[in-house]
């Protein structure tokens, strides 16, 4: 006997499926949170911008390795694309403005994503994860090379930015305007990968994460979503590369290489990925951490985290909120059974 | 006959290099075709080998080919007992994990080096007898490069034949074409991935101790290098030891005659070069398809 036809909507999993994408509770949290901060740690506020692009550049990795299953190891090409697009625009003074040149950031990302992922996303496996790698690689060796527009190792440094809406300016001693702007920068992003992940689109990049052939059998296009996921999470990577450029008012080869590409798939990793607010548990961790003690005691930072990635990997590979979810399950089911 | 003797050099120059890089990267091919494991962390092992090895002979006075068998056997102890307590409970894993293991590996070994022995380069001091210049007839070249030369010849030959004629050699070839199929006709492949694990990384610790002379020695070894021997398996083909062979040579003679002529775009050229080959081919220039 099946209840589903008489009213659908009262069927547990049908209402599981309807309210999966409503604001829970605690979701407004983080702002809050990010928002008290700004108040609560004014010397910190550089810093603090510094974490928001990270935890937009990890939500962009999310949406392709997280919930479309791509593994990549270069994704910092699409941060380093977005950083000196408006780094090279900035300095060389054709554009200065900070709003469209987050939108030519993420545009330049989006282009190169595309055509990269229309030849890379063919493979799979080993081959796929060197491909990242080597166009990565590619891109670094370019701006190292044409010196003359990228600053070459040096990068470009003090870059001109615009007031925002011509009203609030950049100001390098402190940074309240960028934390806010990078804050409302993540805030749209985060909205839109929200919507994104729960409409059905999002629900077919998690079928094919899941079972790509069982994907190809029902007939979804399979390669076009998944080009599409690529493309739109270069965009958002481009966007939180510009945002760097912006609020640290540089652009260096760091924006491009296999360090940046590791730390973002660690903060990722490390929070919990295919799960939305990884990134920013991840973040805050893996930033906070770093800043205080790789300052003082790298190498027993690095000791540190090679030894974490390690344990994750073998033990916990659903990142500190995967922890905390079973934590919490256990703790529900002993209340409810008491 | 400036150019011939320019040819000369380049092909002697980019074969003794790509020594090097087969002996390293033979390792690492075997073991991804075999357990279908991304090792980030090989490039790690050559370090710790080629610390071993430059270690015994600056602080310990040991002779070079005595330290070369330290370094081979203490790396290939120390990578099986890592594969027999960790790396083993990964092989099911997904690739994520297996990356994320291999690089939280890297960053161990990198910073355990820099807290024990220190930042700095290590430098390799040759026996006197490979030092100089060497006489070939038709022109004279660096000792030490044609002894690569003779040296990677001569394990790629071994290599081989143990590949293609003894046993054991079969046992890995069945298993990289099939391991169900080699398990159920009593193949251990248990032991097989251990053993055949041990000895990659010895070999990589043997290309690390030859390589230290021009490649030179420091923690951050591990990274630098690492998307080299990528490339070579790649290139090459996994489980192939004939493919990583050709890989290599081609690869370091590419490399040496792009850094003569094109100091500045090398690199970029090759990167390039291993996108297209990996697009024409994805398997591999020598690997089979696996269909």
């Amino acid at each position: 006997m099946t209840t589903i036809s008489g009213a659908p909507a009262q069927h547990p999993a049908a209402r599981a499926l309807i309210e999966r994408h409503r604001l829970r509770l605690w979701e407004p949290l983080p702002w809050i949170l990010a928002l008290a901060c700004y108040f609560a740690f004014p010397n910190y506020l550089g810093f603090g911008a510094e974490l928001l692009v990270a935890i937009l550049f990890a939500l962009s990795l999310d949406l392709a390795l997280g919930y479309a299953g791509i593994i990549t190891l270069g994704h910092a090409a699409f941060f380093g694309a977005g950083a000196y697009t408006v780094g090279m625009l900035a300095y060389h003074g054709v554009w200065t403005e900070p709003i469209t040149g987050l939108i030519l950031a993420a545009a330049v990302a989006a282009i190169i994503g595309l055509a990269s992922g229309l030849v890379l996303l063919r493979t799979a496996g080993l081959t796929l994860l060197m491909l990242t790698l080597c166009t990565m690689a590619l891109l670094e060796e370019a701006a190292n090379l044409a010196a003359d527009y990228t600053g070459g190792f040096d990068g470009l440094p003090s870059l001109p930015i615009s007031p925002i809406f011509g009203r609030f300016e950049f100001n390098p001693l402190y940074s309240n305007t960028q934390y806010l702007y990078a804050l409302a920068v993540l805030l749209i992003c985060f909205v839109f990968v929200r919507t994104l992940v729960y409409s059905p689109f999002g629900e077919s990049l998690t079928g094919i994460r899941e079972n790509m052939w069982r994907m190809h059998a029902v007939g979804s296009p399979v390669r076009a979503r998944l080009v599409t996921c690529y493309t739109i999470s270069a965009a958002i990577a481009g966007i939180a590369g510009g945002l760097w450029a912006q609020v640290s008012a540089y652009v260096n080869l760091s924006a491009l290489g296999l360090d940046r590409a590791a730390a973002v798939l660690i903060i990722l990793i490390l929070g919990g990925y295919g799960r939305l607010y990884g990134a920013f548990v991840g973040a805050v961790a893996y930033m906070v951490l770093s800043h205080f003690l790789a300052r003082f005691y790298p190498t027993a930072w690095q000791l540190g985290l090679g030894l974490l990635l390690v344990v994750i990997a073998l033990f916990a590979r659903n990142g500190i909120l995967g922890i905390a979810e079973a934590f919490w399950r256990r703790f529900g089911v002993k209340r409810s059974v008491s | 006959m400036i150019f011939g003797t320019d040819v000369v050099s380049i092909l002697l120059g980019g074969l003794s290099a790509g020594m090097v890089l087969f002996i390293v990267s033979v390792g690492l091919s075997v073991t991804m075709g075999l357990m279908g494991f991304v090792n980030l962390a090989h490039g790690a092992f050559a370090m710790f080998g080629g610390y071993v090895i430059v270690l015994a002979m600056n602080r310990w006075q040991v002779g070079f080919a005595l330290a070369l068998a330290l370094g081979f056997v203490v790396t290939a102890v120390v990578s099986a007992v890592l594969e027999r307590l960790l790396y083993r409970r990964l092989y099911r894993a997904a690739e994520l994990d297996q990356v994320l293991f291999t690089i939280g590996l890297v960053f161990v070994f990198i910073a355990s080096i820099t807290l024990v022995i220190g930042p700095e380069n290590q430098p390799l001091t040759l026996p006197r007898s490979l030092q100089g210049q060497i006489n070939l007839g038709f022109t004279s070249y660096r000792t030490y490069s044609i002894f690569l030369i003779v040296v990677g010849v001569v394990i790629a030959l071994g290599l081989w034949l143990g590949f293609e004629r003894t046993r054991i050699g079969a046992q890995i070839r069945a298993t990289v074409d099939n391991r169900r199929m080699a398990e159920s006709i009593g193949i251990n492949v248990d032991r097989l991935f251990t053993l055949t694990f041990a000895f990659g990384s010895g070999m990589a610790a043997l290309g690390g101790g030859f390589g230290a002379e021009f490649l030179g020695l420091d923690p951050q070894y591990a990274l630098k290098y690492l998307v080299y021997f990528l490339i070579v398996v790649a290139v090459g083909g996994l489980g192939q030891v004939t493919g990583v062979f050709y890989a290599s040579l081609l690869i370091g003679v590419l490399d040496f005659a792009l850094k003569l002529y094109l100091p500045k775009g090398g690199t970029l050229f090759i990167f390039a070069l291993t996108i297209l080959l990996l697009l024409w081919r994805p398997q591999g220039l020598f690997g089979r398809s696996t269909s």
